[in-house]
Formats: C-alpha cells, structure tokens, sequence
C-alpha cells in the first residue's frame, strides 16, 4: 500500500472542527415540527441534537441521536443526506445551502465515542423472554439494543469472522472504514450486546435449536453475494462478485490493489452498489473504468450525488447497453455490449430496454465487476418454517412481523438493499414488535395460570 | 453627494462619525491613522493622573457564533503620561487641522485639579473637552467618573468650575447607571455645558467560566464588574438619548454614543436627536476602516432620501416617539403569511403558540414540511411571528381597518363601555 493510495482513501468529508460545528449548528432554524427529522427513518431529533451541539452539550447531543439510532455514528458517515434529512432541510430554499446535518451528527457520536459514553443503557429490570437475532448487521444490532433497553434478553448469532454485516464488509471505503464499524459494534457490546461470532444459523446451531432455546427470533441476515448473472464466460478469471470486491479493500487491501492497479475495469449495473466500485477502482489506480447500464441516464438508480461524484472522477458511462458474453482466453480481455435503445413503459412504468439488432461493441476489460444486484440468503430463508416469502423476502406486517408470529425479519433481506439507516428503523420496529409478542404471550400464559387458580 | 460636515455646539467636523472615549484613541499615532481612514474626530482616551491598570481587561458576550455582541471592560483611564499625551494631542492638530478632537477629561473633584487639566487640553489645542461622568468602574471607586454622573448636584459643580476656565465647548459624558437620566443631563446643562454625550458603558458582568467559576475577565482568580458596550446596549442608548433630546429642560446638542457599528446605527441616532456619533466597539472589532462604509452608506442613504446635509436628519424621528398613552388603540395590523415565500419552517406558530396569542394554525404540508396560517380574528398584531421568520417579507403586518376614529388611552378611559369592540383585555 503507498501513501497515495492511501490518501486515496481519505474521508470525501473530514469531520468538522469545533468552530465550524458550532457555526453550522447555529445556523439551523430549530423548526418546530422538523421536516428532517420526519425525513430521517429513525427519526432523529435533529434539531434537538444540533442544538445542543450549539450549547455546547455533545453529550446530550449524542445521547438525542442514539436514542433514536444506535447506529448513529456510521448513519452520520453513510447515510445518503442530500436525499433524507438534508434534502428536507428547510435552510436549502433560505441560503441554499442545507445544515450539514450528517457531519454533525457525526461531530456529537465521534465525541461519545473516543470519551466511551455508551450509546444505550440495558435495563436493569429483567423481562422474560429471549430473543434469537440471526445476523450482526445493522438490523440486528439495532434490534438487539432496543430490546435490551427494554429488558429482554438478545442473543445475536453472526457467520462473519467480525461483526458489523455491510457496515464492516460493504460500505464504501471513503465513507465508513471497517475500524469505525466495528468501534461503534465494540461500544454496542459493551453496552451489553451480546453476538456470537463466526456462528452459521444452519450449520452451527439448527433453526431449532435456536426456537427451543428463544421465544422469539429476529432474522436479520440481509443479502448475499451478487452471484452469476448468466453471461457467456462469467467463469473467465477476472470476473469478481461486487460485494467480494468491496469486502476485499477492507480485508487485504494490498490484494484488491494488485487487482485492480493499471487495470481496466467494467461496472456491469446502475445502482449505488456499482457507484461505490467504480469509485473505488478509480482509488485503488484503476487506468480507466467503465460502467455499462443497459438503460438510460434518466434511468439510473443511483443517487444523482453520487453519480456525479463517480463522473467527476473520471468513469466513464455507457448506457443503453446490455452486457452479452465476457470474451477472453482462460483471463478475461472485454466485455461484448449489446446496444439497447428504450421501448414502451413495461409493468413497472419504467420504459423497456430493447436491443438495436446488429450493434454490438466490445470494451476491453482486465476485471469486470457484476453489480447487478445481490442475491436473497434463500439457504437460510427457505428453511424458515411457515415464514412466507414473497419474490424471495419474508412478508413482514407493521410490526416486521412474518406469517409464523415468532418470527419477525428486518433489513436488507426485506427490503432488497436500502440503507444502513432504513435497516436501523427496522431492526427498531421488530424489536418493539417483539416486546408485544412477547408480552401478549406471557399475558396468555399468566392468564391460563390465573384461570388455573380460580 | 450629500454634506456630512456637522457642527457640534461649536465643535466642527467633516462628518459625524467619531472615535469615542477609549483603547482606540489611546494614542496620537491611532488617531492619525483612523484621521486618515475617514474618521471626522475622536474623542481623545480620558486624561488624568496616570494610573496603573490590570491584566486581563475586556471580555464579551458572544452570540449564536457571532462575537463581540457585547464588550465588558476594566480598562482605566490614560496610563501614559499627560504631558506625552498633550503633546500628540498638540502634533495631531498641527497635522490634522480640520478633524475634531476632543480631549476628555477627569480628575479628582477639586476645583484646583479640573482648571488646571482643562487648561492643559486647551493649550495642546483641544477643539473641545468631554468631561468622563460616566465610567462606572475602577475610577469610580475613587470618586471620579460615574460617581459624579450619577449625583446631579456633583455633575453640575465640576461642570461649573470647567465652564470658569474653558475657552472651548464642553461636552459632559453621561453615565447610563441611573435611574433616569434626564436629571444628570439638566444638571450638566445648568452648570453650564455646551453639549451631552451618551452612553457611557453599562455596569456588567459578562459571564462566568464555567470551569474556573470565575467571572470573565479573569484577573488571578478574581474578577470586578466592568463596564458594557457594543451592540448589545444600542437600544439602550437610543432610549436615553431620545428622552434627553425631547427634554425641553436640557436642550442642548447631543454626541450619540451606545453600540453604533454602521451607518444604519448611526442615522438611527442621529434621527433621534444625535449631531454626532462616536464609535469604540466596532473598531475594536474591525479597526478604523469601517468608516469607509459609514461615510459611504450614510451619504448614499440621504442622496436616496432627498436630503441635501445631515443635518436635515438630526431628530427627524423625535416627534413620533410618544407616550404610550398617546397610541392610537384603534389602530390595529395583523399578520400575512407570504405562502410562496414561506419555507414551512414553523418558528413563526411554536412562537404564537407558546409565546403570545395562539393566533397562527399549523399542519403538516404534503413535503413534510410546516403549513402556518394566521387566525385573523383572534390576531392582535404582535409583530412576533413576522420577528421570527427566517424569511425576508415573508410575514408582513397588515393595516386593516376597524372603523374606529383614533382613540388615546386618555379619551378611552373617559367611557370604556363605548368601546366595547376593543375587547376584555383592554376593558381596564
């Protein structure tokens, strides 16, 4: 690793010093009613946190945001602000220029975190019932430590080597480092989160295993890995999975170095995964990337920001064009293109992407990287007993509840990949949906044992 | 280009934006530098015997991010020796022939003292003396300062024992820690002052360091009540320097002083009866340069306005200041919201709810945002929510009209019952 390389890794946005929290804290209006706070998943009391910061108070400020969002300090880094809370704020039609909300939401959780102020308090009152959380990703976290608050207990069971799920493995480097992921899991534990590492629900400990020894689980396992997308030559060394490239960085960054240096790279996808591999190809000295969407500009699921920030440095797009066959010989040498153009809207209002018969190119590639979206954990999901699926993702009600009530599912495996923060939201409302399980079922039980007595 | 050249009971001065009494007229070298900024005169820092003055000395009230709203001081007088400071004083008028300088004075309450001092200004070349009544800490304790202004008797003998000597207009600087402020002002004029200044700073204390518990300025663990100046006391000033200027008793020329930071500060006090103004904060702030923009936006607003010389300005405003119960109780406004313009923040209902008359509605909008309506009819046209509002003209108050001929508090009270459309809460 060089220092360039490194300093190619640097946060996009460095924190805020003291001067510039407090002026950015003290230009927030502190709406009544706060449209940011509405914005925000967890529903944060934003104004009520910035405030504070303007006080002088970070401690009340952290406590404000994790009692909303335990996750609060990786949310600060990670959440796509310009479309949530930021994009809400009301001082953009004033100066144009909205509060900085995620940087200081990370100025307040970076002071609890290097002072050790925990970001939730276990309840000292135990309730009966425990709770199986399978995955230590957002979702599960989350849920762990409101049920924790309330005083179940919650045990979570993660296959990962380190816990954190996406926050640890997925998150684009310039905007969350593993290290920072893991602090914020290591304060959770302290907090008294308990996970049980490198534990494969299925392989381990059996599904029921765990119902025997839980009343209620939580299933939190978000998404696998992007899997084949049925392209001739897929096989062909140089073809990576999208996660893997990402998960790589983060674990041996000399290797997703020696991939990617000098080497011409193609995005296959136009969702913010495929952004965040462009942009770090382009860091790790990639000689030139290409991202092949099979629709247009207007089409692209990515934030525009971020889009924008993948143009600014350097990639190249090619849209309306569907990837046909990875060429090569044993290595893979480019990527043949099918040029598509766009037809009559299909079922999902979005217009059709219909191949130009005869009008094919081929890029030339040393790594081509499939963001096309991850694949469901069906290993996991399908043998769930009585929990429906629907287009492979449990069927949750209000209370992320599934269809066998002992069972609730939050996060990624939900909703197909969303943010960090709307899987924050679930894991919390699981949680309190479980404290009503649980506690309806114990009223139950005390009702036929007060029955008895009668 | 309008004329700035004011005229100061005999004082002349190219414009009327002075340096006050303070840190920045400490020095010939100072005044000559802000002579050459545009400043039309300053008021040299108070000359006495020379004392010896503490470390720290100033502290502030800051706000929301913006400093220095409020500047405290333990600063003393001079502490330079009088004869070096009448020999700039004698330089920077040989120099500076046109610009005003002021020497303000104080020395201990002997008729002896005063003559002796005054001559001393006058002979350095002094176009005028103020006589410092006003500093309210430090020289106090020792008889001097507002010790003098705060007891009319006291202020109108030294007054008169400056008068048997002077040869030059005598301005008397006034202490703002009375209770009111007028009666120093007749006694400065009985004794026989050409002209007033006010406000000398306000007795403060800034704040506490909430580690060491010690007030600010810290001077070794303890600290002393100081003196208040800056923007945060010009409303202050403008209050007392109107009562004087509608005095009838008083009626002599009036030098503004009070937390003047801009021009718009300074027509302010002028339109309340100011000839002249002087400045200490601001250029402590931003140094002498923001004269330029003084000058400059003073003489653009009276080209705008009209007005061939400032002087058609000075106490412009005075006869609309009234007795409350001279207001017409039948005038009445009440709020607009500009819904293009509002931002749905929603400051303006929290405030009208919680802090005034519960006269706004508030929804939630479609985009998340605030939806605020005014209810007409229990509106009593408090201006706050239009205060309030982020928004520039957002939330105007607009005249309606209620078909009423004016009515004073005096003809009201003759027979309530005939004004029964004013409602419970005025009904007594």
């Amino acid at each position: 690793m060089t220092a360039s390389n490194q300093d190619s890794f640097h946060e996009i946005k460095p924190p805020l010093a003291v001067d510039q929290a407090l002026a950015e804290a003290n230009r927030c209006l502190n709406c009544y009613d706060a449209p940011c706070t509405k914005a925000c998943p967890t529903h944060i009391d934003v104004p009520g946190f910035i405030k504070k910061i303007g006080t002088g108070n970070l401690r009340g400020s952290a406590r404000v945001i994790f009692e909303a969002n335990v996750l609060g300090a990786s949310c600060a880094r990670v959440c796509p602000t310009e479309v949530l809370c930021e994009g809400a704020c009301v001082m953009d039609d004033v100066t144009w220029k909205p509060i900085q909300i995620g940087q200081l939401q990370r100025y307040a959780t970076d002071f609890a975190m290097a002072r050790g102020i925990l970001p939730f308090t276990k309840s000292p009152v135990k309730k009966p019932g425990r709770v199986a959380i399978i995955g230590a990703g957002p979702s599960g976290l989350a849920c762990a430590a409101e049920l924790l608050r309330v005083g179940h207990e919650a045990v979570i069971f993660d296959a990962g080597e380190k816990p954190g799920g996406l926050n640890t493995y997925g998150v684009a480097e310039y905007k969350m480092t593993p290290a920072v992921a893991l602090a914020e899991v290591a304060q959770l534990q302290k907090a008294g989160v308990e996970i049980r590492s490198g534990v494969r629900v299925g392989q381990h400990i059996s599904i029921a295993e765990l119902e025997t020894q839980f009343d209620a689980i939580f299933v939190g396992v978000g998404l696998g890995r992007i899997g084949k997308i049925g392209l001739a030559g897929e096989n062909l060394d140089g073809v990576v999975d999208a996660m893997d490239y990402i998960a790589e960085l983060k674990i041996d960054r000399a290797k997703a170095e020696t991939r990617t240096r000098g080497r011409r790279v193609v995005v296959i996808g136009g969702g913010n995964t495929s952004i965040d591999v462009v942009t770090q190809a382009q860091r790790l000295g990639a000689a030139e990337v290409h991202l092949v969407y099979r629709r247009g500009p207007e089409e692209l699921p990515a934030y525009a920001h971020e889009v924008e920030l993948a143009k600014q440095s350097g990639c190249r797009f090619v849209f309306l064009s569907q990837p046909v066959r990875v060429v090569g010989n044993g290595k893979v040498e480019g990527l043949v293109v099918q040029r598509m153009r766009l037809g009559a809207p299909g079922p999902d209002g979005r217009r059709k992407p219909e191949p130009v018969v005869g009008e094919e190119l081929t890029l030339a590639a040393d790594l081509i990287v499939p963001a096309t979206g991850q694949e469901a954990r069906l290993d996991l999901l399908k043998n769930l007993p009585n929990v429906k699926l629907d287009r492979n993702r449990p069927v949750v009600n209000s209370d992320m509840q599934t269809s066998n009530p002992k069972y609730f599912a939050g996060g990624d495996c939900v909703s197909g990949g969303q943010e960090v923060v709307n899987a924050v939201a679930e894991g919390k409302r699981a949680a309190a949906g479980i404290v009503k399980f649980l506690q309806n079922r114990q009223s139950t039980v005390d009702g036929r044992q007060f029955g008895a007595e009668k | 280009m309008a004329d700035l050249k004011v005229n100061l009971a005999g004082i002349k001065s190219p414009n009327p934006f002075w340096l006050a009494s303070a840190p920045p007229t400490n020095t010939g070298d100072q005044i000559m530098r802000a002579f050459d900024a545009g400043w039309g005169g300053a008021v040299w820092k108070t000359l006495g015997q020379p004392i010896v003055n503490v470390s720290s000395r100033y502290s502030t009230v800051d706000m929301n991010g913006q400093r220095v709203m409020g500047l405290n001081n333990i600063e003393l007088i001079t502490d330079r020796p009088l004869e070096v400071n009448f020999r700039e004083v004698a330089e920077v008028k040989k120099r500076y022939p046109n610009n005003a300088v002021i020497v303000s004075l104080m020395v201990e309450s002997n008729q002896q003292a005063w003559h002796e001092i005054v001559k001393r200004a006058e002979d350095a070349g002094a176009d005028g003396l103020e006589l410092n009544f006003g500093c309210p800490h430090g020289m106090s304790e020792r008889g001097m300062g507002s010790a003098v202004g705060q007891v009319p008797d006291y202020a109108c003998q030294i007054t008169t024992w400056v008068k048997e000597v002077a040869k030059t207009p005598v301005i008397v600087k006034l202490t703002p820690n009375i209770t009111d402020v007028i009666y120093p002002a007749r006694a400065a004029k009985k004794g026989g002052a050409d002209a007033v200044s006010l406000i000398n700073t306000i007795n403060s204390i800034t704040g506490v360091d909430l580690d060491t518990f010690v007030p600010r300025p810290d001077v070794g663990g303890k600290s002393a009540h100081g003196g208040y100046c800056g923007p945060a006391v010009k409303p202050i000033a403008l209050n007392m320097l109107s009562s004087i200027a509608k005095d009838k008793e008083v009626g002599i020329p009036i030098s503004g002083i009070g937390g003047i930071s801009n021009w718009r500060d300074a027509a302010e006090f002028i339109l309340l009866g100011a000839t002249t103004v002087q400045v200490c904060t601001a250029v402590m702030h931003y140094g002498f340069r923001i004269v330029e923009d003084m000058i400059d936006g003073l003489s653009n607003y009276l080209d705008e306005k009209g007005m061939r010389s400032v002087n058609e300005l000075i106490g412009k405003s005075l006869p609309t200041i009234s007795k409350w119960e001279e207001l017409d109780l039948n005038y009445k406004v009440i709020a607009n919201v500009n819904q293009d313009k509002c931002i749905g923040c929603g400051l303006c209902y929290v405030a009208c709810n919680d802090g005034a008359h519960q006269s706004i509605s508030a929804k939630a909008r479609e985009d998340g945002r605030t939806r605020v309506d005014i209810i007409d009819d229990t509106c009593v046209g408090c201006n706050l929510c239009s205060l309030v509002c982020p928004v520039d003209n957002c939330i105007t108050m607009k005249q309606i009209d209620t078909g009423h001929a004016p009515l004073t508090w005096k003809e009201y009270q003759k027979n309530p019952s005939a004004h029964k459309h004013l409602g419970p809460h005025n009904a007594h």
